[in-house]
């Protein structure tokens, strides 16, 4: 994909931005050893650019109006994909894509948050932020593939649940809280990889599996850092400093515990190279498999539920920090 | 947040003016009418203490792991005098209390939450202690009762108060698969993690007049869609309406509603 002609990069990576219109030009022109000269600086400067990023700068990574999105993924990993539409009782949520298909030969159920690309199709996914009926459809898919032993993979990207009137007359909290138990409950494997942002709750719902991976640039959090500035200092702007307070990025949940692996990422990020990010994800999602598929479905189900009864920090009376 | 306006203030005075029609009530008369204006039936906020008497048999209640104690996973700033603090004003030592008791004869393990300590929030220890509690219920036996108020998930204790919603969810994922009945008893206000996870979850739920349950909260709701709800929106009733509890009652005839049911569920299993 040509650079620069879509908008939507960061202001942190206009230096690299310039390079590679640089480079467009030069190639354009035939200056062969000019286009060598230029890749190597971009080699460089992404190096420079992204090896150090702050967390609030994952955010915006994670974020990315350019960040390849659930259907992106299908698209590249996944053979005869057949999407699956509606909850059988309200409607179908553009917000959550759920179907079948194959990824090499393995049969799996994918289930993801699907945000837009340009302004009417951000609109029509709500901009990755599910209604209940989404929470439903992603369990009755989820529920039909434990039915007919098939994996499941889950593709986390959501600033959250939507919080509007209807989403809350039908019920968003119990959607998301019904999903909680269910899936702890599926016998089959599941592997969850959150893409992008992982927000709070609405991201939670899709995310009960037995390998949590995040990708490299990914955040996860219990709160928006907006809304936790907005807390704790009335003061929403603050946001960068509440990314570092709130631990949220891949890192940080692989030493906290909460999550088994990170994902690597092409260098300067999956928005920069969609089709090998695509690789390392699929890579990511088949050795993970083929681990799990060795186990039977009652034990997956009994070490899930340990594993989340796992994680918890707090004293008993005799004062040992227990993990 | 957490705001405690409404909440009965332990203190000095007499006389406590109705959050509901501003009636100046006599504190004796509150008490003796399970807080609740006998004007216009607004029901005050109460505290643990009060929904023990309420709902469990005299002397019946027997806590269990009062002294958990909530670490300090993300070093978050300030989250320890908060804690010191908030253990100071409620005399616990987190926003959740569980143990065994009996109502009306039956033996259940019985759990709520304190909104006076941080907003009711779900960190770590009120996560183990509820999944804990649902556990007991299991290999008990016991049908399991929990009244939840709530602000949602613990901001300072970051992911990781996420992930006690899963936890609790599962467990009582086993708890249904046992076939060992639980009634959740959501009451004002209940919102966002914990209306998410377990308070949604009970076989069968019931709340109070008036009280405010959901996901989201009213203000983010209004940000989001740039105009003011309507009234009575996320009210209990409300909830009724849209099918998302199955029965609202007022304070007094709480318990009863909870033994009849159980009554039902748990007949196989009485020996009265």
């Amino acid at each position: 994909m040509p650079a620069t002609q879509n908008q939507g990069w960061l202001d942190f990576e206009q230096p690299l931005v310039e390079l590679l219109d640089r480079l467009e030009e030069v190639t354009a022109l035939g200056a062969a050893q000019e286009v060598e000269r230029i890749q190597k600086q971009i080699e460089e400067l992404k190096l420079k650019l992204y090896s150090q990023l702050t967390p609030w700068q994952r955010v915006q990574m994670a974020r990315h109006p350019r960040r390849p999105y659930t259907l992106d993924y299908i698209e590249r990993i996944c053979n005869d994909f057949v999407e699956l539409h509606g909850d059988r009782a309200f409607g179908d949520d553009p917000a959550i894509i759920a179907g079948l298909g194959k990824i090499d030969t393995v049969p799996f159920a994918i289930v993801g948050h699907q945000k837009g690309r340009d302004t009417k199709e951000k609109l029509a996914r709500n901009f990755g932020m599910p209604h209940p009926e989404g929470y439903r459809k992603a369990l009755r898919i989820m529920d039909l593939a434990a039915r007919f032993e098939v994996p499941i993979l889950c593709l986390v990207d959501t600033p959250g649940a939507y919080p509007g009137i209807g989403a809350e007359e039908r019920g968003q909290a119990e959607a998301i809280a019904r999903n909680l138990r269910e899936m702890a409950l599926l016998e089959v494997p599941i592997i969850v990889i959150v893409t992008g942002e992982g927000g709070s709750g609405g991201a939670l719902a899709i995310a009960v599996g037995d390998r949590i991976l995040m990708q490299e640039n990914a955040v996860y959090s219990v709160i928006s850092p907006e809304g936790c500035a907005a807390i704790l200092w009335r003061d929403g702007s603050k946001a960068e400093e509440a990314a570092a307070v709130l631990k949220m990025t891949a890192p940080d949940l692989l030493s906290l515990g909460v999550i088994d692996e990170i994902v690597p990422e092409p260098p300067g990020g999956a928005h920069q190279d969609w089709d090998e990010a695509a690789k390392l994800l699929k890579k990511a999602v088949l050795a993970n498999y083929y681990y799990l598929n060795t186990l039977p479905g009652s034990e997956l189900v009994s070490r899930r539920i340990a594993r989340f009864n796992s994680i918890g920090v707090f004293q008993t009376p005799e004062n040992n920090p227990r993990q | 947040m957490p705001d405690s306006e409404s909440r009965v203030k332990p203190a000095d005075t007499l006389w406590q003016r109705c959050n509901g029609c501003g009636e100046i009530i006599y504190r004796k008369t509150l008490e003796s009418n399970f807080h609740v204006c006998n004007r216009c039936g607004y029901h005050f906020r109460i505290g643990p203490e009060e929904y023990i008497r309420i709902i469990l048999d005299e002397n019946s209640w027997e806590e269990l792991d009062a002294d958990l104690i909530a670490g300090d996973p993300l070093r978050f700033p300030k989250y320890p005098e908060k804690l010191r603090e908030a253990r100071q004003k409620t005399g616990r030592n987190d926003a959740f209390s569980y143990g065994r008791g009996m109502c009306g004869r039956i033996p259940v393990v019985f759990g709520v939450m304190d909104f006076g300590f941080i907003g009711g929030s779900m960190g770590s220890v009120v996560g183990e202690k509820v999944a804990r509690a649902i556990r007991l219920a299991r290999k008990e036996s016991r049908p399991l009762i929990i009244v939840a108020t709530s602000g949602g998930a613990r901001m300072q204790e970051g992911i990781i108060s996420l992930m006690q919603m899963a936890k609790t969810s599962a467990e009582l994922g086993l708890l249904r698969q046992a076939r060992v009945p639980y009634i959740a008893i959501p009451v004002d206000p209940c919102t966002a993690g914990v209306m998410a996870s377990f308070a949604s979850l009970g076989d069968v739920i019931i709340s109070e007049p008036n009280a405010l349950l959901g996901f989201a909260g009213q203000r983010v709701i209004e940000d989001t869609i740039g105009e003011k709800l309507p009234p009575g929106f996320q009210r209990a009733e409300f909830m009724l309406r849209h099918g998302l509890v199955d029965v609202v009652v007022p304070r007094r005839n709480l318990k009863e509603t909870v033994v009849r049911i159980l009554s039902v569920l748990w007949y196989r299993h009485q020996s009265l």
